[in-house]
């Protein structure tokens, strides 16, 4: 009870007002706007080739061509908005000061952590379904009158879950430094750039199915949209000349439904775990 | 209601080898003001950011009203405005939307948050800015809107931290006002500050640390009787102007003083002989019965000054 006798709220109330507060912030600023021009410029140049080039992949049906289109862009659009919204969203409370006004006030440094995640989740939802808007949309002026796929609904569900997977990865990596360039700049290599490359030379080359990729358990939101969905493990032969066959066998992965589910969500209950922890120990010193 | 309380037990606060707060034991209790003085690296920042939890205490409690801060951090905190360094606002906010996002956390009902909130807005002088966005603000004008955050919800206590830091003469005058007239209301200030003018303008007790142990907690008075040495000055404010003539046969005369100075027209600053509360009561008293206007009697923040640098001389 505070002098005045008013009653302090609990703390799901608290998340609430900071989300709503947090977002608002997110909603204004120009990081916002930034996103929504690259949403729009992506969406701009996919749309601008394909009307150029129409390439038989994509115009095939209604499914080749959201195959095509969406699998390739959206885990690109949902890494940007978890690296835009959640790179700094705990750091930028040590290295911006905001952080000396909201805790010394009576609310727990979980209700803070959890509320700035869900407006992240909210800002970055936003984007996605923007971006989700122009696909459709170019999906229905080549296909008129289409029935949107169901594949193209589970895929949507999985490029959010995604997004959850990937906010909690880059809370943790927020909470883990006090420097926002830092968790952003990292956040950034390893999404971008790292997992990737982990991917690609784990299956190809050491021919290790790279289950604790949480980019590998992303390939579910590209996989959906292909029929028939692809086999677990492939194996193709490769080489030159006459013996080319026995030269060298590369294996790649695609990774099933449930593991790609899984993966993604233990990443995200252990990061957003972590992060939480070491938000609840750093010193604002 | 219960008197509001800070307590420091066995506080202390290591960083590796550092030793930033020794077992520091101090309990504040009543509606008061005061003034934790310190040199840079003495342990102040590092008592109020353990008493806000900002940072946690290597060993010991650190109690507000009786409640663990780092345990029970929001029984500790509901009645506690702070300002701690300079804090930032979510930028793309206006100080209505932070304070409205404050006064929910606190839990100020719909029904009061506009009105407190435009009260406290009014308070800090910042009513022109109150549908700006803050990330557009000068540092006062943010520490202003900070300050205004500290008093949103009525506290008993208030534990500030170096508050005029960073203002231009204009905003430290400004803030040291609102300090003052926070002291209206019964509560609890607990402010550190660099500046002994300040502290002596506006605190009745003074806490002075040194790498990280408390030298001296005691009201103002006493700590100038007992550290200041020779200079023992006390500022005299009068209602009315004062005549040169008057000073030169009447109060220079009076017993124990040693010398008179006019500041100007209305404040004098009168040194005496001696040392002790007795001799400052005598003067007083002397002073009043001269019958010449005093409304504010105070030892000079020179006295202070040299009651810090003797109790700091002795630690270095």
């Amino acid at each position: 009870m505070s002098a005045a006798g008013h009653k302090v709220p609990g703390s799901i109330a608290q998340v609430g007002v900071v989300m709503r507060y947090s977002f608002l912030d997110y909603l204004r600023s120009r990081r916002f706007v930034i996103l929504l021009v690259i949403t729009f410029i992506i969406g701009g140049l996919l749309t601008g080739v394909v009307g150029y080039y129409r390439p038989a992949g994509f115009l095939g049906s209604p499914l080749s061509f959201l195959s095509g289109w969406w699998g390739l862009s959206v885990t690109l659009i949902t890494v940007l908005s978890g690296i835009f919204f959640g790179g700094d969203a705990i750091s930028g409370e040590f290295q911006n000061k905001t952080g000396y006004f909201t805790l010394p006030n009576p609310i727990r440094r979980s209700s803070v952590y959890v509320g700035k995640w869900l407006s992240a989740f909210t800002a970055s939802s936003i984007i996605l379904f923007i971006f989700t808007a122009i696909t459709l949309a170019n999906a229905f002026y080549y296909f008129p009158g289409m029935s949107i796929p169901w594949q193209f609904g589970e895929s949507l569900l999985f490029a959010w879950f995604y997004l959850v997977g990937v906010l909690g990865f880059t809370f943790f990596f927020s909470s883990l430094f006090k420097s926002s360039s830092y968790s952003i700049l990292i956040t950034a290599i390893l999404f971008l750039f790292a997992f990737n490359l982990i991917d690609t030379i784990v299956s190809a080359f050491a021919q290790v199915e790279p289950w604790f990729s949480i980019t590998y358990g992303s390939q579910i939101i590209g996989n959906i949209l292909t029929t028939p969905y692809p086999d677990h493990i492939t194996k193709v032969a490769a080489g030159f000349g006459p013996r080319a066959g026995a030269a060298a066998t590369f294996t790649s992965y695609n990774v099933t439904i449930p593991e790609g589910l899984a993966i993604i969500g233990i990443y995200f209950l252990v990061t957003a775990a972590l992060g939480l922890i070491l938000f609840e120990r750093k010193e604002f010193n | 209601m219960t008197n509001p309380s800070i307590e420091a037990v066995n506080l202390s606060k290591t960083y590796g080898s550092f030793t930033a707060l020794s077992n520091l034991n101090l309990k504040i209790e009543g509606s008061k003001c005061v003034g934790f003085l310190g040199p840079n690296g003495a342990g102040k920042t590092t008592t109020l950011k353990i008493f806000t939890d900002l940072i946690r205490q290597s060993s010991g409690e650190a109690l507000i009203n009786g409640n663990n801060v780092h345990t029970h951090k929001k029984a500790a905190l509901a009645s506690v405005g702070t300002v701690i360094e300079t804090p930032e606002i979510y930028p793309s906010l206006t100080p209505t939307e932070a304070l409205s996002m404050i006064a929910a956390i606190r839990g100020i009902p719909h029904s009061e948050r506009s009105k407190r909130i435009e009260d406290v807005i009014v308070e800090v002088g910042m009513q022109e800015w109150a549908k700006k966005r803050v990330g557009k603000f000068s540092k006062g004008m943010k520490q202003r809107i900070c300050i205004a955050s500290a008093l949103l919800s009525d506290p008993t206590i208030v534990l500030l931290d170096e508050p005029t830091t960073g203002l231009d003469p204009r905003g430290m005058s400004e803030v040291r006002d609102i300090v003052k007239s926070l002291k209206k209301k019964d509560r609890l200030i607990f402010m550190s500050s660099h500046i002994l003018s300040e502290v002596a303008d506006v605190c009745d007790e003074v806490a002075m640390i040194d790498h990280g142990k408390l030298l001296v907690y005691d009201t103002l008075p006493n700590v100038t009787a007992k550290f200041a040495g020779g200079a023992n000055i006390v500022e005299v404010e009068l209602i009315r102007p004062i005549d040169s003539s008057v000073m030169e046969r009447s109060v220079a005369v009076i017993q124990g003083v040693v010398s008179v100075e006019k500041k100007d027209d209305k404040n004098l600053r009168i040194k005496y002989g001696g040392g002790g509360l007795e001799i400052q009561e005598k003067v007083l008293s002397d002073l009043v019965r001269l019958n010449i206007g005093v409304v504010s009697y105070k030892p000079a923040s020179s006295a202070l000054e040299e009651s810090y640098l003797n109790l700091i001389k002795d630690t270095l």
